[in-house]
């Protein structure tokens, strides 16, 4: 009896420093959201009240459901994009080179790009891509257009090309992790029972990576949803998308208004996160 | 632990001394604790300046620490946070939306000793006796109040000012001279089919409205009672022939900040856009030609000035009354005019700039040798002129000031959707 009474009380203790951490940081400040998310503004000052009408307005507003639309749309592209050429690279790591030395040597190459900062990263686009940029500039001495092309900069293509640029790793770490695992002897033995790669690849190896390409998934949704200065650089400001709502509306001190679409945005996120945790059990994985 | 302690003596003596420190406050006294007062000002990095900071610690004895934001963070600042500044280096517009809280007291003019030499602008609003007062939150109309305390503008000089006026000037399109390659003289260019996919406007919706009006006013589709400050209707249409131009692929991008405007310019991504002066020196500072071009219709113009934080009393007050005279005593004004701004007091910075510094900036004359910038830049050289004249022909054709509306909560809703569009 005094033994399980104390190793409870070890297991509380061992908890508490998160508990202190996650409850600080986490669940507070998510509490303080919602509660602002329901109180009024004025010019200046924000009025403790219980008031739906930053969601009436939220939810009024033709431009919400835009840019709500526009976001998904961004998620879904960057990450159908950011999954191809992420399982691309891990399969490629994971199952073709043998040493694991090169293996190793590769990954990091992969991360290098990773150390300098995420801004500079995708600043460097606008030079490149820009009317009298280096892309436009080489095509046309090649010759292949005969003026610049617009649309490669400030355009819906340039603010996909950035968030796949910079995203694209977070889908390559978790999938290599997971292909590492594979027993080597389950391809074997789908080789021995005679499938040819590509169904060795859609029946065994895409099954077992599952989990991975969930971790993935859920890391570039959540980044591509919670961004707004990708957008807002890569676009020209001439687009928006959630993040890019709650930042205006920050700046114009309208505190009450951007805790109601976080809050909105938090909703969204969770319950796509819950629906895709729904096809496979990360727990096992992790 | 018989050190720290003080003996009744001991304290005796120190308030003694401290009474007669305050009853008869003499200069040493001051000049030795000048040195210790700290003054935190903060505003947008237009007169934010470092120099300013470094020149006033030899001027005056005291510190001065700056700190730079954005204007909606300057405004978010002085509305909220009375405690956490003594000097507020604002716009007028700013000022309309912030006095109101009492974050900032009246200031005595009686204490200022160039108030006289003010320019009229910022007093009866008028640059000389025959100007025409411009649209929008002209600087004089809540440059003053009716006494200390109080928090309603009042419509003429009352010797006690909100803002020292600092600093000021007036915005137009800049525009790259050698792809547009014809003279450009109108604000109705900015939405010409001529220049699809090549403008830009600014996106901090206060002023970007304005230039806004401006256009729609030139092109005839609107004629506004007040530009700065406009009924729904007028909202709603201002922003609707935009969105249009907008989804019919007029603008390049949008800017937000000084750095980003000199981009899309240099770079030639955009050829005509709402711009702000020291942008335009930094695009021709690389070498490319940029001009500030004059309006027909004339320009918008903005003004800014120093307030004084409500919690400021003492010496501090002192000090800052002390920085404000010091401020409007010329140096400043020379290093601000040299930059192409206009200091409220031209008088007192023409003994800080050249003759033919004061002839190029001031008086719109050909500079006769080269025009350098505060730290060494050269602007212009010989025979060169001022884009748009001088300061009379500049100021004088003011269309209208920047400003908040009153209906500045839809408006911005309004331009919220615009973005989005």
């Amino acid at each position: 009896m005094t033994t399980v009474a104390r190793g409870t009380v070890t297991g509380w203790l061992l908890a508490s420093p998160l508990v202190v951490v996650l409850a600080g940081f986490l669940v507070l400040p998510i509490i303080t959201i919602v509660v602002v998310s329901f109180w009024q503004t004025t010019e200046f000052a924000i009025v403790p009240a219980f008031s739906f009408e930053n969601y009436e307005f939220l939810f009024g507003s033709a431009v919400t459901w835009k840019v709500f639309a526009a976001t998904f749309r961004y998620a879904v592209i960057t990450w159908a994009l950011t999954l191809g050429i992420g399982f691309t690279v891990a399969y490629y790591l994971a199952f073709h080179i043998r040493s694991q030395n090169v293996q190793i040597a590769l990954f990091l190459l992969c991360t290098i790009p990773f150390w300098t900062s995420n801004i500079i990263r995708m600043i460097s686009w606008i030079p490149f891509l820009g009317r009298n940029g280096i892309a436009n500039q080489t095509l046309l001495d090649w010759g292949l257009i005969d003026e610049p092309v617009e649309w490669l900069l400030y355009s819906d293509f340039s603010v996909i090309l950035a968030f796949v640029h910079l995203y694209t790793l977070f889908m390559v770490v978790p999938i290599f992790n997971t292909m590492m695992r594979i027993d080597r002897n389950l391809l074997e033995a789908a080789r021995d029972g005679g499938a040819t790669g590509f169904q060795t690849l859609v029946h065994v190896i895409l099954p077992l990576t599952k989990p991975g390409i969930m971790i993935g998934t859920i890391f570039v949704l959540t980044l591509v949803m919670g961004d707004f200065i990708t957008v807002r650089f890569m676009s020209g400001s001439q687009s928006a998308n959630v993040g890019r709502l709650i930042s205006n509306d920050i700046g114009l001190l309208q505190y009450p208004s951007a805790s109601a679409t976080a809050v909105v945005l938090l909703c969204t996120v969770l319950i796509m996160i819950a629906i895709l945790l729904r096809f496979v059990n990360i727990r096992k994985e992790l | 632990m018989s050190k720290m302690r003080y003996s009744r003596r001991a304290l005796l003596k120190g308030g003694a001394a401290a009474l007669a420190a305050s009853a008869l406050p003499a200069p040493m006294i001051w000049a030795q604790e000048i040195k210790d007062i700290t003054l935190r000002q903060f505003g947008t990095g237009v007169s934010n300046l470092n120099d300013v900071a470094l020149k006033v610690k030899e001027d005056l004895g005291f510190t001065l620490e700056m700190t730079a934001l954005d204007s909606d963070a300057v405004t978010q600042r002085a509305a909220t946070q009375p405690d956490s500044f003594d000097i507020a280096d604002i716009e007028y517009w700013i000022c309309k939306k912030v006095w109101p809280t009492g974050n900032l007291q009246a200031m005595d003019t009686s204490k200022i000793k160039n108030y006289d030499k003010i320019v009229g602008i910022f007093k009866s609003g008028k640059l000389t006796p025959e100007s025409v007062i411009a649209q929008g939150t002209a600087p004089h109309s809540v440059g003053f109040v009716e006494g200390p305390g109080s928090t309603t503008f009042s419509a003429s000089e009352t010797g006690w000012m909100t803002l020292i006026p600092t600093i000021y000037n007036a915005d137009t399109l800049g525009i790259r001279p050698d792809l547009i390659g014809r003279p450009i003289s109108s604000w109705t260019e900015l939405l010409n089919p001529e220049f699809k996919g090549k403008a830009s406007i600014l996106d901090i919706s206060s002023i970007g409205i304005m230039d806004m009006a401006m256009v729609c006013e030139a092109m005839g589709e609107i004629q506004y009672a007040d530009k700065g400050n406009m009924t729904k209707e007028e909202i709603d249409k201002t922003i609707g022939i935009f969105t249009e131009a907008k989804k019919n692929g007029q603008f390049r991008a949008f800017w937000k900040t000084f750095d980003e405007s000199v981009n899309l310019m240099a770079s030639g991504e955009v050829v005509i856009q709402s711009m702000w002066s020291p942008a335009i020196t930094a695009v021709k500072s690389r070498g490319i030609p940029c001009v500030y071009q004059p309006l027909k219709e004339g320009y918008r113009s903005w003004g800014g000035g120093i307030g004084l934080s409500a919690g400021l009393s003492g010496m501090a007050l002192d000090a800052a009354y002390e920085y404000i005279n010091w401020y409007l005593s010329g140096w400043v004004g020379g290093y601000l005019m040299r930059q192409g701004y206009y200091s409220a007091v031209p008088e007192t910075s023409k003994e800080f700039m050249s003759a033919d510094e004061w002839g190029y900036w001031f008086e719109g004359k050909p500079a006769t040798g080269d025009i350098t910038s505060p730290t060494g830049d050269k602007l212009a050289g010989a025979g060169d002129l001022r884009d748009g004249g001088s300061f009379y022909d500049r100021m004088g054709h003011v269309a209208c000031w920047n400003a908040v509306m009153d209906e500045n909560q839809y408006m911005v809703r309004k331009w919220n959707e615009f973005i989005a569009a």
